[in-house]
């Protein structure tokens, strides 16, 4: 079991709490996780990465065990934690000023 | 008794004001999507129930909402607008030329006959149309794919079709206008598209009358008159009498020709209202006078509409898509401005009230009128 927590807009987005659960099968990587998290609330698709190019949004940040993991590969292994459900996978709107 | 719904849209999330046909006692709700840009609203006329939102965020990206109660509760449906083929490039700010991107939707078009179809105006421009509801979109790619295409260029506010005007009589005929690229027609239900600019004169492009680069900033259109056009452009109030074919300038004694928005009174063809604002540096009303300007000789002769407004210390903005009519007998006019406000005139401009003075800045506002 995954564990990844979003960000209060999408919460709102897919009526759900902060964090929210994922079974995925196979290895832990931002796409299997994207992947497995759009599938199962659809109205997440195009609001974290690009429905064409799959590439992460600007102002979004995946944050891991302390780190941050948002320049990652897609398909590098997320840390061991986060693949056991010890630790979650943050999804963060990055601190942004403006309007 | 009949009624009125106007649709705001603001930079963090949408309003719905509601009165009766008297238009003095204001329902308001909201905030909608409460902290997003909510670029455009619109009801469906065959539907009064079905309004359709652009929802939009620099950190999530571009959501369309659709509403089946009058704008009370909420759905989101399709939010995958991908260009036909290969997208190809368009011109940059720095003559290079750049890939088409899609960053959002600017303008929501629903049919004036089917509450499903309705049409999207998106930056870099194109123009896409959903037949289930806004669940999926399909690109219109014959205005893209135009041979001029890979001229258009952004204008300071992104390179974005903002305005779409669906004859009511003729199901063929699409019009729509690109900042900054210019207007545009398809008399073949959005296949094939020509540029509609002659007449037009830009001083900030190097070929002054060029068939495309102006900066067009609305177009109106009266549905019984649909040949008849009016358009605010970065500069001039201009004005077409064959479907765009040929301009002509009804700027007359405004004080700056400078503006966003333009509109046409419900019951009178030749009735038209811009608000003008000083200049392209200087986007606030001229001498700090919020004024709306009436003509109802279908231009050239101007009167100021100030009863209600302020004139003084006024340095808002009216934004493009700002401001709308309703059907009632008495023609109800509206605008919202990047101060927040939304002022509504119940007597076709005479007399102004703020419904609503301390929105978020103000990017839309749409009325639907109710039986």
């Amino acid at each position: 079991m995954i564990r990844v927590e979003l960000p209060a807009h999408l919460r709102t987005l897919a009526r759900v709490g902060r964090e929210v659960t994922l079974e995925i099968e196979g290895p832990v990587t931002q796409r299997s996780v994207l992947d497995a998290l759009e599938g199962q609330y659809p109205v997440l698709r195009g609001t974290i990465r690009d429905q064409a190019t799959q590439r992460r949004r600007p102002f979004v940040r995946f944050f891991a065990c302390e780190q941050d993991v948002s320049h990652e590969l897609p398909d590098a292994p997320l840390p061991e934690a986060v693949a056991i459900g010890a630790e979650p996978l943050l999804i963060i709107g990055a601190m942004a000023g403006g309007a | 008794m009949s009624g009125v719904r106007v649709l705001v849209g603001t930079r963090k999330g949408a309003f719905v004001l509601s009165s009766d046909g008297r238009r003095e006692e204001w329902d308001i709700s909201g905030p909608h999507f409460a902290g997003w840009e909510i670029y455009h609203l619109k009801g469906s006329p065959a539907d009064q129930n079905r309004v359709y939102a652009s929802q939009s965020g620099g950190w999530f990206g571009q959501l369309i909402q659709r509403s089946d109660d009058g704008g009370t509760t909420w759905t989101p449906v399709g939010n995958s607008f991908t260009y036909d083929g290969i997208p190809g490039t368009h011109q940059w700010f720095d003559g290079t030329q750049h890939p088409w991107e899609f960053p959002r939707v600017w303008h929501l078009e629903p049919s004036p006959s089917d509450p499903n179809t309705v049409y999207a105006g998106v930056e870099d421009a194109a123009l896409f149309r959903s037949t289930d509801g806004g669940q999926n979109w399909v690109e219109l790619s014959g205005l893209r794919q135009h041979s001029s295409g890979a001229a258009w260029q952004p204008g300071a506010g992104g390179m974005c079709l903002h305005t779409i005007l669906l004859d009511p009589g003729n199901s063929q005929r699409i019009v729509v206008a690109i900042s900054a690229a210019g207007a545009f027609r398809s008399d073949d239900a959005g296949t094939t598209w020509r540029p509609i600019n002659r007449g037009l004169r830009s001083e900030g492009i190097p070929d002054q009358d060029a068939e495309v680069g102006h900066c067009v900033h609305n177009l109106a259109m009266h549905p019984s008159r649909p040949e008849v056009l009016f358009m605010q452009k970065h500069w001039d109030v201009m004005r077409s009498d064959n479907g765009g074919e040929l301009w002509h300038e009804i700027s007359g004694n405004l004080p700056s020709d400078f503006g966003f928005p333009i509109a046409v009174h419900a019951h009178e063809p030749e009735t038209v209202y811009v608000v003008p604002i000083k200049s392209d540096s200087q986007h606030f009303p001229p001498d700090g006078r919020l004024r709306v300007y009436r003509s109802r000789s279908g231009g050239n002769e101007w009167e100021a509409l100030t009863n209600g407004l302020p004139q003084r210390d006024c340095y808002v903005n009216v934004l493009r898509d700002a401001m709308a009519v309703d059907t009632l007998d008495s023609c109800g006019i509206y605008f919202g401005t990047t101060g927040g406000q939304v002022y509504a005139s119940p007597d076709g401009g005479d007399t102004w009230t703020a419904i609503v003075r301390d929105l978020p800045a103000v990017l839309s506002v749409e009325v639907q009128t109710l039986p």
